[in-house]
């Protein structure tokens, strides 16, 4: 897809929140949507089951107004994190010009981390894209729960940042590192369309 | 032509540091007494850094101290240029008199100098010129004068020859007072501390400083909030703790101003926007700097660039790559045209039109006068097909060399030189060979004689249109000269032909000559242009023998549709000739005594025609030519043939003797 439109002057990111059920991706969504200004953002459209688990997708418009000249968006998705929602995650994958994985700090949560990243890995070859060459970054979060719980981002760097990209300590609930992390896509996947459209 | 000075770049605004106080104390020097100290004053430094305003500067100071002054400020660029357009008008000489009579020459960025030796040598005369004068010249480039690429040692000690300074990149103290000033005449504010953080970001010359400056003049504008010190770093995106590598664990987010309520929200959204306007500043620039590489290319192979320069000029345009590539077409297309003319006629090539795309149509226009106006060489004569030429034991040699060297044109025999009498068929089998060689694809066979060759170079020569003329003949791919002796002694001919053999052979382009004799033994013409026609295959054509002759009577008799008896032809086959031309020449005479007495052509006929004459009279008769070749000069000709036709008549002679 294209990202930047020099002929109507538009910008428009679509960064997927990926990673295991339950690990906070919506939360994420929720606190940027929080904090953009009402004239900035669009509806989040949230489909959640009864016990608030994302059934399908969410998906939060921002818009960025111009910059450069150019009127820039962004698009933020979740996936569904249960395992059984694959098809959906495949779809929502689908032409992500940046991933932000969000990984789940408690120590039983590993294999799930574990499992979703392999998972994300195979979607995104499956639409013809190598994890090496899309932008992504890892958040850790739920850093705020007792230590004893949880593995420290330097033992989860260990264990799931093998390519070493961006990675954020978070509290999603709170904001901590949200907008660090998507500060950081931000800037992966824009330096990557200034690659591209070079080329 | 040459650019106006701009009135910004005036000494009053050039912020002096340690880094150029030289270059500028020098400036003001040659600008109060031009010519006198410092000449020629020769700046360079980084791109960005103030040559052009230091330059424009001294123009302007030069200008104030003494009105009269004639001053030119010109870019290298625009210096070719109004050259080429000089040349290409035949006004050479005004060019390098009007810029004689400059009092002050500022030329910008001479580092353009590089491949490019006529303007290197046209710089250099200049130079001396106006140093001798006692003119002031100052010139700028972003490197010394050793370190531009190719450039001819006489100017690199001309321009060494009076001072070179050098201007380093401004220290914090004068960045930070370009800033003060450059905001100043923006009549921006800023916080206490602001142009400072400004200043201390790396930056590696004026022009990104002023880039940065814009940024936040811009920010400021759109959010009409104030920017403080803290947050010019990350509108700037220069290093700032806490962004993208931030470690994990590390707790000093942004987020715990805002407390983490609803009420500090926009703060945080609001870095994030100012980030990402960075980020997407530096993504869609991107296209800036593809545009000015375009650009720099283009310029620096000599087109004029103002359609990608106007591009520079807007804030987004549209399909950038689209018209940077339409550009490069537009390019490719006067680069084929201005090829197309040079061939045609190198005079014409070096229009300015040829490098400027906004003037493709004109190019066009132009391109299409000169194609209309390249007459092609002469070609062969359609009079003399290679199947009409009689082969026999005599003349099989040339006849096998022909035909080889039209197998492989310009590569088996080249040249291919054929020598033997007169009226042996020379002429015909030079002109055969140029038509065949003419069926060829985009052909160009320049078969001539020699005569005619040398009447064009002189008529070239005397329309001063040598050039037009050479260039005609050079794009023949095949040369057919018919009598080459007769260059002898026509030393600019051969000369010319000198050259032109050579190119042609270069490019494996086939070379034909006729001769009355091997071109060793031809007398007038020079060893360079003998030792060339020896160097492929001289083929002799010796006199004919019986079958080229019944075989050239048979044909002759045919066209003029009698049926001879075969007595006849046995007959004059058997008289003794020496050349083709004077066998026609027996059969006319028997066939005009056969039409004097309206009766047939016989042997009987011919025998009482031919041998109840006097030999007088047989010679004039033999004088009658049919193939239409008049040789228009005797110089150096050895044919017994041609000489014996003006020789006194034996009974003439005896007489002579007897007295």
């Amino acid at each position: 897809m294209s990202l930047v439109n020099f002929t109507t002057r538009e910008i428009t990111c679509k960064i997927v929140y990926y990673g295991p059920g339950r690990s906070g991706k919506t939360t994420n969504l929720h606190y940027i949507y929080g904090r953009v200004p009402e004239s900035r953002r669009g509806r989040m459209v949230s489909l959640a089951t009864q016990t608030d688990r994302t059934l399908f997708f969410d998906f939060l418009p921002i818009d960025l107004g111009q910059i450069s000249g150019f009127s820039t968006r962004f698009q933020l998705y979740t996936v569904p994190g249960q395992v059984y929602y694959n098809a959906t995650r495949r779809l929502v994958l689908q032409g992500a010009d940046g991933v932000v994985f969000v990984g789940d700090s408690q120590a039983r949560q590993l294999d799930e981390n574990l499992e979703s990243l392999q998972n994300l890995q195979s979607n995104l070859l499956e639409h013809g894209v190598d994890i090496r060459t899309i932008p992504l970054v890892l958040q850790y979060n739920k850093q705020d729960l007792p230590l004893e719980l949880i593995l420290s981002p330097a033992d989860l760097d260990d264990a799931l940042n093998f390519r070493g990209v961006p990675s954020f300590s978070a509290d999603a609930l709170h904001g901590k590192g949200v907008f660090e992390t998507l500060k950081s896509i931000s800037e992966l996947v824009l330096k990557k369309l200034a690659a591209g459209t070079a080329a | 032509m040459t650019s106006a000075l701009n009135p910004k770049y005036s000494f009053d605004s050039f912020v002096v540091g340690a880094a150029n106080r030289l270059a500028v104390t020098a400036g003001h020097t040659v600008a109060e007494s031009p010519g006198a100290a410092y000449n020629p004053l020769f700046i360079y430094s980084g791109s960005g850094l103030g040559k052009t305003h230091l330059l424009m500067a001294v123009g302007h100071a030069a200008k104030k101290a003494a009105p009269k002054l004639n001053i030119e400020y010109l870019t290298l660029d625009e210096y070719v240029e109004a050259f080429h357009a000089s040349v290409a008008a035949g006004q050479g000489d005004a060019f390098r008199r009007r810029f004689q009579n400059v009092d002050v020459l500022l030329v910008d960025d001479v580092q353009f100098l590089t491949n490019r030796k006529e303007m290197q040598s046209e710089l250099l005369r200049l130079t001396e010129a106006l140093q001798a004068a006692g003119r002031q010249i100052v010139l700028t480039s972003d490197r010394p004068p050793p370190d531009i690429a190719d450039l001819d040692e006489r100017l690199i000690s001309r321009l060494s020859g009076g001072l070179v300074v050098d201007m380093g990149t401004p220290d914090y103290e004068t960045r930070v007072a370009i800033l003060r000033r450059k905001s100043e005449e923006r009549g921006a504010r800023f916080e206490p501390g602001v142009l400072e953080a400004v200043a201390q970001a790396e930056v590696g010359n004026v022009r990104e400083l002023m880039g940065a400056l814009n940024r936040l003049v811009a920010f400021q504008a759109v959010n009409d909030t104030s920017i403080n010190a803290e947050t010019v770093k990350r509108i700037l995106g220069l290093a700032s703790e806490g962004a993208v590598s931030a470690s994990p664990g590390d707790g000093c987010t942004p987020a715990a101003k805002g407390g983490g309520g609803g009420g500090g929200g926009g703060d945080e959204f609001g870095e994030f926007l100012a980030d990402v306007t960075v980020t997407v500043g530096k993504a869609v620039e991107a296209w800036r700097a593809r545009v000015g590489e375009a650009v720099l290319r283009w310029e620096g192979e000599g087109y004029r660039t103002q359609r990608l320069e106007a591009l520079l000029q807007r804030d987004a345009p549209a399909a950038v790559d689209k018209a940077i590539a339409a550009f490069a077409e537009d390019v490719e297309r006067l680069k084929a045209l201005e090829a197309e003319v040079a061939e045609l006629d190198p005079q014409a090539a070096g229009q300015s039109v040829f490098r400027d795309p906004e003037r493709l149509s004109e190019a066009e226009d132009a391109a299409a006068k000169v194609r209309a106006g390249a007459a092609p060489p002469p070609g062969p004569s359609a009079a003399f097909p290679l199947a009409a030429f009689a082969v026999g034991p005599s003349n099989q040699v040339a006849v096998s060399a022909a035909r080889a060297a039209l197998e492989r044109p310009g590569k088996k025999y080249n040249p291919l030189v054929l020598v033997g009498k007169s009226g042996l068929g020379k002429t015909h089998l030079l002109n055969a060979i140029g038509l065949e060689l003419a069926r060829g694809k985009r052909a160009v066979v320049a078969c001539l004689s020699t005569q005619a060759f040398i009447d064009e170079l002189i008529a070239a020569i005397d329309g001063n249109r040598v050039d037009w003329w050479r260039a005609r003949y050079r794009r023949a791919t095949a040369l057919l000269l018919d009598d080459i002796h007769l260059l002898a002694g026509k030393e600019r001919t051969q000369e010319e032909l000198f050259n032109l053999f050579n190119l042609l052979q270069d490019k494996d382009r086939q070379l034909v000559f006729t001769a009355p004799a091997h071109p060793n033994t031809l007398s007038g013409l020079e060893e360079r242009v003998v030792s060339r026609l020896e160097g492929g295959l001289v083929a002799e054509l010796k006199e004919p023998d019986r079958e080229v002759k019944r075989a050239v009577l048979e044909r002759m008799l045919t066209q003029q549709a009698v049926h001879p008896e075969p007595a006849l032809i046995d007959y004059l086959a058997d008289r003794p000739t020496d050349s083709v031309r004077s066998l026609v020449g027996l059969l006319q005479r028997v066939a005009s005594a056969a039409a004097a007495q309206d009766g047939p052509l016989t042997a009987g006929l011919a025998r009482e025609v031919l041998e109840g004459q006097s030999s007088r009279d047989s010679r004039r008769a033999g004088g009658f030519r049919t193939s239409g070749l008049v040789v228009s000069s005797l110089g150096g000709i050895k044919s017994r043939e041609k000489v014996v036709w003006d020789w006194i008549d034996v009974g003439d002679r005896v007489i002579e003797e007897f007295r």
